[in-house]
């Protein structure tokens, strides 16, 4: 190889003009390909992050309540009209051992049981509607972390305590420690005291959600010992849907992942990617293409040297390799500047642009483009290398 | 001839034929079964008027082209049937080419150009084979200028290298189409006498085209080629 190596790099050392400008071209579109790729792949995930810094990956809730309507006789035809049955607050049944058992699954990080209805809040005339959630505090906060969101006060919600959004706290004039009325209907009612206020940036949640111990809940909402829903989080957030699909076939309950909730988002959030997707294989062709095209004019060029080669006892396998290697090493060279360019750009990017989200740098993302850069020279040499090899070289010599 | 040793037969042609087009209704026969023997210190010169199969015929003999029929001995070697890899190895070690035109490679230096068939044929040099062409470098007085490049030698000079580097694989056979006939006739003077010295210190067989009846005499031994057969084959002094 050693020989091959020694013509290929003097062959793109003697070409200066050619090789710079293709050098160039491979550079653009791989550094136009990894800032594109570290732009949406950082932006999606600043999307997927903040969507999910507020609700559970996956939502386990009881079965649907439905009518049951007895089988017909098999010689008889009955019509029926249906209304379908109201959906009444109800507990996951056995939800303790619901819990227990998601404990031990692997792919589940976290699971919390939770009871929530809705209740009213009110103090002095004022009153507004909320959703009212018994949660555990320890196993919540590894679900939704809102002891990171607490703007006042501390994360505590047993013993009397509650927890606020900053937009009900505004709305009903609360301050820390002020006493509220919650209640659950039916004249069931208590009074607990502001122990936290939090902002999670998300109107609804700041202004509809109150936490508070789950015994508390159950017994506002007339639900003793009950868990409405189980909340859970997984390791591999594009996996929820899966486990997701498992929990209830294990179960029999229905189990939601979060891309089934946020079907518009995972929507927008695929036509993305397909678009990076297409802008990237574009790039690639043409970067393909402007390398096939710079080595055919290469051969062309290079004809009555590649037939003195072949006469001096070069083989037809190692002219190819001279020109396979041409490939790689623009590939690879251009990959590495143009890598080191997108990187550049992404860190100009952080440093300069809209500061809404930050872009992570992947070094794989680097290797990644590089072994591709390099794979694609080789392919894209693989054409005119096949025409150098097959030179006659007689023909080579007469008329290169 | 019969009494030579095989060892010291370089080429033998049998019947050797070569055809352009074949199988359309333009084919052509340029070669009409040539027989042919050179031997080891031979030194003769091919002459005949252009389009005679001069060219075609040192291709062929050269392993550059295959004939159509007949066959080629190469140092006691059938050539006709082999594959393109051992003709390739073959032509390197056996067969030293000067072109009318010098066909250096400009990438590479004097050196490495001198260098080329031992680094296609087995990678990067050995120091004695370095030493070797340093050596024929000087021997064609090109002495201190292995580092230049070949557009920085006059044409002379060029060629000169060009004789350096058919003979570093200390081939059997050289096969010189021409190598004079670019040089003005002091320059064509000192390549012939580089290729005749040679010739007489290594024992390669030397077939030289050429149109120019001053060196045709000068050689051992003239073919004259004519319409694709061998019309005169003399041995002169």
């Amino acid at each position: 190889m050693w020989i091959e190596w020694t013509i290929a790099t003097k062959f793109l050392r003697e070409g200066k003009a050619q090789s710079t400008l293709i050098f160039v071209g491979i550079s653009v579109g791989v550094a136009v390909i990894v800032f594109l790729i570290a732009l949406i792949t950082g932006l999606q995930s600043n999307i997927i992050d903040r969507t999910l810094g507020t609700q559970a990956h996956i939502k386990i809730q009881p079965p649907q309540e439905r009518n049951l309507i007895l089988a017909p006789d098999k010689a008889s035809t009955h019509l029926v009209l249906e209304s379908k049955r109201a959906q009444r607050l109800r507990s996951i049944n056995n939800w303790q051992e619901v819990r227990d058992a998601l404990d031990t699954t692997p792919q589940i990080k976290a699971v919390s049981p939770v009871i929530a209805g809705p209740a009213f809040v009110r103090r002095g005339e004022a009153a507004q509607s909320i959703t009212l959630n018994g949660i555990d505090a320890m196993r919540y906060s590894r679900i939704i972390p809102i002891q990171n969101v607490i703007v006042a006060g501390v994360y505590r919600t047993g013993a009397g305590n509650a927890l606020i959004g900053t937009q009900l706290a505004n709305d009903l004039g609360l301050r820390l420690g002020d006493k509220l009325r919650i209640d659950g209907g039916q004249n069931r009612e208590s009074i607990v005291s502001v122990a936290g206020i939090f902002e999670f940036g998300v109107r609804e949640l700041d202004s509809r959600h109150v936490y508070v111990d789950m015994r508390q809940a159950q017994s506002l909402l007339n639900l003793p010992g009950a868990a409405t829903t189980i909340d859970v989080t997984v390791d591999d957030i594009f996996a929820a849907q899966t486990v997701a699909a498992g929990i209830a076939r294990r179960t029999g309950l229905k189990a939601e992942s979060w891309m089934e909730t946020n079907a518009q988002l995972m929507n927008a959030l695929r036509s993305q990617s397909l678009s990076t997707q297409m802008i990237s294989t574009f790039v690639a062709l043409s970067v393909a293409l402007g390398i096939a095209s710079v080595l055919s004019v290469s051969v062309v060029q290079r004809t009555r040297e590649i037939g003195i080669l072949r006469a001096m006892g070069a083989r037809q396998q190692q002219m190819l390799r001279v020109f396979l290697i041409q490939g790689a090493l623009l590939g690879l060279a251009g990959s590495l500047l143009g890598g080191i360019a997108g990187y550049g750009l992404v860190g100009m990017f952080n440093m300069f642009g809209a500061t809404l989200f930050y872009i992570p740098l992947n070094p794989w993302l680097l290797v990644a483009a590089t072994g591709l850069a390099t794979i694609t020279g080789i392919f894209s040499a693989a054409l005119p290398a096949r025409r150098a090899a097959a030179l006659d070289p007689v023909e080579a010599i007469r008329h290169g | 001839m019969a009494e030579n040793h095989a060892g010291q037969e370089v080429l033998l042609l049998q019947e050797l034929r070569k055809s352009y087009n074949v199988g359309k209704p333009t084919e052509v026969e340029v070669l009409h079964g040539l027989n042919l023997r050179l031997q080891r210190h031979d030194f003769a010169a091919l002459v005949g008027a252009s389009g005679s199969g001069k060219s075609t015929l040192l291709n062929v003999i050269g392993l550059l082209d295959k004939p159509t029929a007949g066959e080629i001995f190469l140092l006691g070697e059938p050539t006709r049937n082999m594959d393109d890899a051992r003709r390739t190895k073959l032509r390197g070690s056996a067969i030293g080419f000067v072109f009318q035109f010098h066909h250096l490679i400009q990438a590479f230096s004097v050196l490495e150009n001198v260098l080329m068939p031992l680094m296609v044929a087995s990678g990067k040099p050995a120091r004695e084979q370095l030493e070797r062409a340093r050596d024929l470098l000087s021997q064609v007085g090109l002495e201190g200028f292995d580092q230049r490049k070949p557009d920085q030698l006059s044409g002379g000079q060029q060629q000169r290298v060009a004789v350096a580097r058919a003979l570093v694989t200390r081939p059997s056979l050289i096969l010189a189409d021409e190598p004079t006939g670019n040089l003005d006739s002091k320059s064509a003077s000192e390549v012939f006498q580089l290729l005749r010295k040679f010739n007489r210190e290594f024992g390669c067989a030397v077939l030289l085209v050429t149109h120019d009846s001053r060196l045709s005499e000068q050689c051992d031994r003239t073919i004259t080629l004519v319409d694709g057969a061998i019309a005169n084959d003399t041995r002169h002094g």
